[in-house]
């Protein structure tokens, strides 16, 4: 008997525990866990095993064997016979000077879009329009060939190039533009700017605030802000060495920048492509805004213009900045594509790499952590920003 | 409810994915040759795009020499020249479909090279065709070396051996030149006839055979320079000897028809042969062919349905093609060429 109960005991005991919630929240933390262990377990023996059929075992010390490969353009100093790593290096360095530029230009370029597709101005309007129903509906591998070959391929040939007013010239190998005399002094010149703008934008906020309390004031921050500017210009004017472009009898150019068309058509094409839906994005976080506001704004005696600057876009940029994150992520991951006209970004360089290698699994676990990274860096900035235009509780 | 349903799933395709296991872990450890055998058809890996080896005309057929050795290969293990399944395949896909069992064989402008025999983990079928790197330039461009690129741009097709001996040569000769390395052969050739680049590098034959589809064939000239040796034929993958010595000796089996006088037309005058080795050949004596897992016929079925070295040559490169190539290096061994199949003993 005694055994009976105590078997009837466990029993029960089962039951009361198969019919409680918080075991099975358990339970199905342990479930999923070993199945994705499993799963994990799975791809790697697979792999294991189909790279020892081969003959062949997971590493990278192939990284550090001479590629023997050229590459064509380059930011940081590189010979054929450099390692695999330093060659991947190259195609990062090409591939991150297309996502800055592209990210800029995005901004820039979608903003204004978006905005425009407010304004009073028909043309502008309908421009504004036109130009996003048509680029987002058109897959971008289509437009870097249309960038390519139908507008950059079309300019002439280097003895017959166009010039602009002698600053920029243009022929079928790229576009030549005044740059800085040399890397270094590149990177200062860039650097100084973003340092000159992120001070600009404090003073100024200084200011507003002064002027808020006390109701007067600000002169000797407006005087700081022209300093500022002054100083800019004069270094930027003064101390880069600037070089410029000038055309060689028998057709080409020396001195000053050399954008290839490569270079020139990918970011064409990504930023033309990426700034329709960040247009669209500045649109729909515009409209979100309440129109009460547009008509307070309105009724205190701001012309539009104001309204849309002080009142409006402000308080659009909560709804805008966290979808602009994705954006300037597939911006980067559709960098990549820029290997279909000829462009040595990253991807084309691991492509390359793993032919000559015969490594793709290696190669391809190296550019995804690439990808990876550079998408994580562009998030956490964006989530500063988004963190800086929230509305401020208290 | 809906939670037990999501576990279901995941169990599902957690032991759908150990299913496609075995059955892989199944076929690995067999040959290819069985299941080509079992398929019926060959999965074939040609570029496609290349006039005289592989090419799709306005009907979708397939024609070329690279698509013969496929033809050959089938006509042997299924007895139909027509069981070919092509998949075409671009120069930087063509390694890891062929890992990855997509094709079972390439028949696709690869070099025969030591790293990619070694390290890459290919098998390297008999040359089927020995070639030279080359340059394409302008008539008109004035340049007559390789030393004149210096400071000027050439057109390349990425993922190719074409990419390294280009670097290597203009390295030894010290010319500073600039590559536009293309994914895509059309892309690389339409940059090239828009002027971006001077020149245009790669085999020669295929310099040959694209130049004809550029819109004024008579203004492009091949400069007078052979970059490499670019020995070209078909690639299995490592470890399958069975499957490789099939693809081998189809190979070798062309060239030696050649070589005994064997054709499409003729070979009915050989069906009671006095000759030993044309009887052993042809599969009168012997066991050549089922000792390989073939019919021992196999070769009849090739000669009958694809023809022999010569034959497939003068369609596709030579005398009764466009291109008019002459046989030169690609000659039997007999004739002062490079081509020598081993003893069909």
């Amino acid at each position: 008997m005694n055994s009976d109960s105590s078997g009837e005991s466990f029993a029960q005991k089962l039951k009361t525990l198969l019919r409680d919630e918080r075991f099975w929240q358990v339970a199905f933390q342990v479930i999923t866990l070993g199945i994705v262990l499993l799963l994990a377990a799975f791809f790697v023996g697979n792999l294991n095993r189909n790279l020892a059929q081969q003959g062949r075992s997971f590493g990278f010390s192939f990284l550090f064997n001479p590629a023997g490969f050229s590459i064509g353009e380059s930011l940081i100093r590189y010979r054929p016979n450099d390692p695999y790593w330093r060659a991947l290096m190259v195609g990062l360095s090409n591939t991150l000077s297309l996502v800055a530029a592209g990210i800029v230009l995005t901004t820039v370029l979608g903003t204004a879009a978006g905005v425009a597709s407010f304004s009073k101005n028909w043309l502008l309007y309908k421009l504004s329009r036109l130009y996003v129903g048509l680029v987002r509906n058109v897959p971008l591998l289509l437009q870097l060939f249309f960038w390519y070959f139908a507008i950059y391929g079309t300019l002439p040939r280097p003895e017959s190039q166009i010039s602009a007013l002698g600053l920029v010239f243009l022929n079928n190998r790229g576009v030549y533009i005044p740059w800085a005399g040399s890397a270094v002094l590149a990177l200062l010149g860039i650097g100084v700017t973003i340092f000159a703008a992120v001070m600009a934008v404090f003073l100024w906020q200084w200011r507003t605030k002064l002027r808020i309390e006390t109701g007067t004031g600000g002169k000797n921050q407006l005087m700081g802000l022209i300093g500022l500017g002054v100083l800019w210009l004069a270094f930027v004017i003064l101390a880069l060495q600037w070089t410029f472009p000038s055309p060689v009898d028998g057709g080409g150019v020396t001195g000053g920048l050399r954008l290839t068309r490569e270079y020139v058509a990918a970011l064409s094409a990504l930023v033309f492509y990426t700034s329709a839906f960040v247009a669209e994005i500045v649109r729909a976080g515009i409209q979100s805004v309440s129109r009460g506001q547009w008509e307070a704004a309105r009724s205190l005696g701001f012309q539009s213009g104001l309204v849309m600057q002080l009142v409006v876009f402000p308080q659009a940029l909560r709804v805008i900045i966290p979808p602009m994150n994705s954006e300037f992520m597939n911006l980067t991951k559709n960098t990549s594509l820029a290997f279909a006209i000829a462009f040595p970004e990253i991807y084309s360089v691991a492509n390359t790499t793993y032919n000559q290698t015969g490594r793709p699994v290696e190669v391809f676990v190296v550019l995804m952590a690439t990808y990876l990274v550079m998408c994580l860096i562009i998030t956490l900035g964006m989530n500063q920003l988004n963190r800086a235009v929230q509305f401020k509780e208290r | 409810m809906r939670k037990w349903g999501i576990l279901a799933a995941t169990l599902g395709l957690a032991l759908a994915a150990c299913g496609g296991d075995t059955t892989t872990g199944g076929s690995a450890a067999g040959s290819r040759l069985d299941l080509v055998k079992d398929r019926g058809q060959l999965i074939c890996g040609v570029d496609g795009g290349i006039p005289g080896f592989s090419f799709v005309d306005e009907t979708g057929a397939f024609s070329g020499l690279d698509v013969d050795v496929c033809k050959a290969v089938a006509a042997a293990v299924l007895g139909d020249a027509e069981a070919v399944e092509y998949r075409r395949l671009d120069s930087t896909e063509r390694f890891t479909a062929l890992a990855g069992g997509e094709v079972d064989m390439l028949s696709r402008n690869t070099t025969w090279t030591i790293s990619r025999d070694t390290s890459v983990g290919l098998e390297f079928a008999p040359t089927t065709f020995y070639d030279g790197q080359g340059m394409l330039v302008r008539a008109n461009s004035g340049i007559e070396t390789l030393e004149d690129f210096q400071g000027r741009a050439v057109c390349v097709e990425t993922g190719t051996t074409t990419e390294l001996n280009l670097t290597d040569q203009m390295r030894q000769l010290g010319v500073d030149f600039e590559p536009v390395v293309f994914q895509d052969a059309d892309a690389a050739y339409a940059a090239y006839d828009e002027g971006r680049c001077e020149g245009m590098t790669s085999d020669k034959s295929q310099l040959i055979a694209r130049r004809s589809t550029l819109p004024n064939p008579d203004e492009h000239v091949l400069l007078d320079v052979t970059m490499s040796k670019e020995p070209l034929g078909p690639v299995t993958v490592n470890n399958d000897s069975a499957w490789f010595d099939v693809v081998k000796w189809v190979t070798f089996g062309l060239m030696q028809a050649e070589e005994f006088g064997i054709t499409s037309a003729n070979i009915g005058d050989f069906e009671a042969s006095d000759n030993p080795d044309i009887a052993r050949f042809l599969g009168q004596e012997g066991t050549l062919g089922t000792d390989m897992g073939l019919p021992n016929d196999f070769m009849v079925q090739v000669i009958t349905q694809v023809g022999n070295y010569g034959e497939v040559f003068d369609r596709n490169l030579g005398a009764d093609s466009q291109f008019n190539l002459e046989r030169g290096q690609n000659a039997l061994w007999t004739d002062g060429g490079l081509l020598y199949s081993p003893p069909f003993r």
